[in-house]
C-alpha cells in the first residue's frame, strides 16, 4: 500500500459562516490522474486555493508526502513540488514566451542566482522542448499577451510542466478551447501521469472521458461520489445534482 | 524572417535612443565649457536628481511599486554626506564639533555623528543607510501584502513621520535650518567653490553612468522579467515559487540606496541639506518625472529628471508663478495622451503614428501581417 502524496482530511473552510468546503476528504497516489467535476459554486477552485496555500482552511489538514502544507507560505508550497494552473489563462503578459518558460523553469528561484547567471544548457533544452510540446517555438519572442486564448492556456500548461511540479493541479485547461485543440491536451496531460500526479478540474464531459480517469463529483463542498466517468454517470444523485440536464451524453 | 513582426520593443534597435544618448554626451562635454559656472552647478543638481528617478523608474516603471517617499532615503544620504563634511571642517570651533550645536547648549557630540569623522564610512552610509531603511519600512509593508495606492499612502505617511522627526531635532541635527555644506573643506578646498563644484559635476555625471548600467543589468535577464511578472501578476508569480516579498524588498532596498546617492550628490552641489528635502510635493515630483521621461525606460527617467527640473528653474526665472502650471499641465498630457511617457512614446512609433494622423506620412505596411498570421494558421 503505497502511501497517498496528497491527503485531504476533513477540510472546511467558511467564508463568513458560508461553508465553501465542508469536510472535504479525498487521496491521491503519486502518479495517478484524477478529474473533478461538479456544478458551479461546488468549491472546486477553494479547493486548489487550500491545497496551494492561498486559503487556510477553518478544520482540517492538508498532507503533501506526508507533511501538513498548513501555514506554509504560497511560494515554499511551490517548491515543494505543487503546480498550479489557473481558470482562466495567467501569463505573464508583457514577457515573452520564452521568458515566461525560463521563469518556470528557473532553479534556484532566488534573487542572486537570478541576477549573476542565465539558464543553463539543460534549462535552456527544456524551455525550447516544452516549447514544441505545445507548438510555440516559433512564438518564443513574442509577447504573451499577444497570444491566443488557446495559445495562452497552452503556454501556462508548459509552464506548469517547467516548474517540475510532483502534482499539477490543472482548472479548467480546456474551457475556449477548439476540439482539436481540446483532444491534444488530453493526450499531454495523459502523458504527463504516471511521473507526475494530475488532478483535472472541467466542465467538459467529453474532456473528462477522453482523459479516461477516475472522476470525483464535487457538491456544495462535499465529495459526493467517486467512480470511473460511467459510474458516476449512472449514479443517480450525481444526475439529480449535476448531469440531469446531460443525460444525452451517455448516447 | 519572424524579427519584423515581433510585438516586443525591449530588443529592438531604437534610433530616437541612440539620438539621445549623442546629445546627452555632447551636453555633458560641451557643459563645463559653455555653461557658466551657475548653470552648470544647476545641471548637475538636475543630474544628481536622474540618480534618484532611476531607481523610482526601478521600483515603479519595472516592479510596480509607486513610492511618494523617495524624499527619505534622498534626504538621509543627503544628511551623510552633511555630517561628514560638517566635523571635517569644525576643528576650530568650540569643543570641536560642529558650529550649530552651540546654539542650542549641546557641548557633546551626539554619538551617532561619531563615525561620520570617517570618510571610507561616510561614502558606505551614503547608501547603505538608505538603502537598510527602504529595506526594513519595505519589507514589513511587502511582508503584509500591503500593495498598490495603499503602498504609495504608507511611504507618503512615511515620509511626513521622518519630515517631522528631521525638523524637530534642533539638538541633534539642526532641525528646520538644516546642514549647511557650501563653506565646509574638503581636500583644503571650500565646497562651494567652482573648482570643487565641477569635480562635484563630473562625478555626477560619471555616477548617472554607473547607475544607469546598474540598473540596466539588474533588469535585464530573469531578475528583470521577475520584476515584470510581479508588477503583472504578483499572486501567479507566488505559485511559480517566486517570493515577491523578497524581490521586493530587494529593488526597494536598491532604490532607496539610489536616492541616497543621488542626495549627497545634491547636497554637495546645493550647498545645504535641510528637511525640506523630505516635503511631500518633492517627492511627487520625482514621480512626475519618471512618469513624464518614461515608465519602464532608464532613458526616460534620466531625460524627465533633467529636462523638467531644468525647464522648472528656465520658467520660474521668467515667470515665477508659472511652473506649477506647466507641472499640471504635464501631468495631464502623460495621463491622457502619454501613458508611456516621452521615450515610451517615441519608442513605440509615436511621432509617425502622430504624422500619419495629421496626414503628413502616409500609413506604410499594414497588411503584411495578416498574411503572415494566415500562413501561421496553416502551421498549427
Amino acid at each position: 500500500m503505497t502511501m497517498p502524496l496528497l491527503e485531504l482530511r476533513q477540510i472546511t473552510v467558511s467564508f463568513d459562516g458560508f461553508l465553501a468546503l465542508r469536510d472535504l476528504n479525498l487521496n491521491l497516489k503519486p502518479g495517478e490522474l484524477r478529474a473533478v467535476i461538479g456544478p458551479n459554486g461546488a468549491g472546486k477552485t477553494t479547493f486548489l486555493d487550500v491545497i496551494t496555500g492561498k486559503t487556510t482552511p477553518s478544520e482540517g489538514d492538508v498532507m503533501f508526502k506526508g507533511r501538513s502544507l498548513l501555514g506554509t507560505r504560497e511560494h515554499r508550497i511551490a517548491r515543494l513540488g505543487i503546480g498550479r494552473k489557473f481558470q482562466s489563462p495567467r501569463v505573464f503578459e508583457k514577457l515573452s514566451v520564452q521568458e515566461n518558460l525560463a521563469l518556470a523553469v528557473s532553479c534556484p528561484k532566488q534573487p542572486w542566482s537570478l541576477l549573476v547567471g542565465g539558464l543553463n544548457g539543460n534549462q535552456r533544452d527544456q524551455v525550447y522542448h516544452l516549447m514544441s510540446i505545445v507548438n510555440l517555438q516559433n512564438r518564443a519572442d513574442w509577447a504573451a499577451g499577444s497570444l491566443s486564448h488557446g495559445q495562452k492556456q497552452w503556454l501556462e500548461i508548459a509552464m506548469l510542466v517547467g516548474q517540475d511540479p510532483d502534482l499539477l493541479l490543472v482548472d479548467e485547461p480546456v474551457a475556449g478551447l477548439t476540439d482539436e485543440e481540446t483532444d491534444l491536451t488530453a493526450d499531454l496531460l495523459k502523458s504527463l501521469a504516471g511521473d507526475h500526479t494530475v488532478l483535472v478540474i472541467e466542465h467538459d464531459m467529453e474532456f473528462i472521458r477522453r482523459l479516461e480517469s477516475p472522476v470525483t463529483v464535487l457538491h456544495q463542498g462535499h465529495v459526493l461520489c467517486e467512480g470511473t466517468m460511467d459510474q458516476v454517470q449512472a449514479d443517480p444523485r450525481v444526475i439529480e445534482v449535476y448531469l440531469g440536464t446531460t443525460e444525452e451524453n451517455n448516447g | 524572417m519572424f524579427e519584423s513582426f515581433t510585438t516586443r520593443t525591449k530588443q529592438r534597435f531604437c534610433w530616437p535612443q541612440l539620438l539621445l544618448w549623442v546629445v546627452v554626451i555632447a551636453v555633458i562635454v560641451a557643459a563645463p565649457v559653455v555653461l557658466p559656472v551657475f548653470r552648470l552647478n544647476l545641471l548637475g543638481r538636475f543630474l544628481s536628481l536622474a540618480i534618484v528617478a532611476l531607481g523610482i523608474d526601478l521600483i515603479w516603471g519595472f516592479t510596480g511599486l509607486l513610492s511618494l517617499g523617495q524624499g527619505i532615503f534622498f534626504a538621509v544620504g543627503g544628511y551623510a554626506a552633511a555630517m561628514y563634511l560638517q566635523l571635517n571642517s569644525s576643528e576650530g570651533q568650540p569643543n570641536g564639533i560642529p558650529e550649530f550645536f552651540s546654539l542650542y547648549g549641546v557641548d557633546r557630540l551626539p554619538f551617532f555623528w561619531e563615525p561620520f569623522h570617517n570618510p571610507v564610512f561616510t561614502l558606505i552610509a551614503i547608501w547603505f543607510v538608505p538603502a537598510l531603511l527602504a529595506a526594513v519600512l519595505g519589507n514589513m509593508v511587502f511582508r503584509n501584502r500591503i500593495k498598490g495606492v495603499y503602498f504609495s499612502i504608507l511611504t507618503q505617511a512615511a515620509l511626513l513621520v521622518f519630515f517631522n522627526f528631521f525638523n524637530g531635532q534642533q539638538k541633534l541635527i539642526n532641525g528646520t535650518n538644516g546642514l549647511k555644506t557650501d563653506v565646509t573643506q574638503l581636500f583644503g578646498q571650500m565646497i562651494g567653490s567652482p573648482e570643487m563644484q565641477r569635480g562635484f559635476f563630473w562625478l555626477t555625471c560619471l555616477m548617472v553612468f554607473l547607475t544607469w548600467f546598474f540598473v540596466r543589468w539588474v533588469v535585464r535577464g530573469r531578475f528583470g522579467d521577475v520584476l515584470i511578472a510581479i508588477r503583472d501578476d504578483e499572486p501567479r508569480l507566488r505559485f511559480t515559487g517566486f517570493n515577491p516579498t523578497l524581490f521586493k524588498t530587494i529593488v526597494f532596498a536598491i532604490a532607496g540606496g539610489l536616492a541616497g546617492i543621488g542626495g549627497a550628490l545634491f547636497t554637495v552641489q546645493s550647498g545645504i541639506v535641510s528637511p525640506q528635502y523630505m516635503a511631500v510635493p518633492f517627492s511627487i515630483e520625482m514621480v512626475i518625472w519618471v512618469a513624464v521621461g518614461g515608465r519602464g525606460t532608464l532613458v526616460g527617467a534620466i531625460f524627465g529628471a533633467v529636462a523638467i527640473m531644468y525647464t522648472k528653474s528656465l520658467v520660474s526665472e521668467a515667470w515665477p508663478q508659472g511652473w506649477l502650471f506647466i507641472q499640471g499641465g504635464l501631468f495631464i498630457l502623460v495621463v491622457t495622451a502619454l501613458p508611456e511617457g516621452v521615450i515610451g512614446w517615441l519608442k513605440s512609433d509615436g511621432p509617425r503614428n502622430l504624422l500619419s494622423r495629421i496626414g503628413f506620412v502616409r500609413p506604410i505596411g499594414t497588411y503584411p501581417q495578416l498574411e503572415m498570421d494566415g500562413q501561421d494558421e496553416v502551421q498549427t
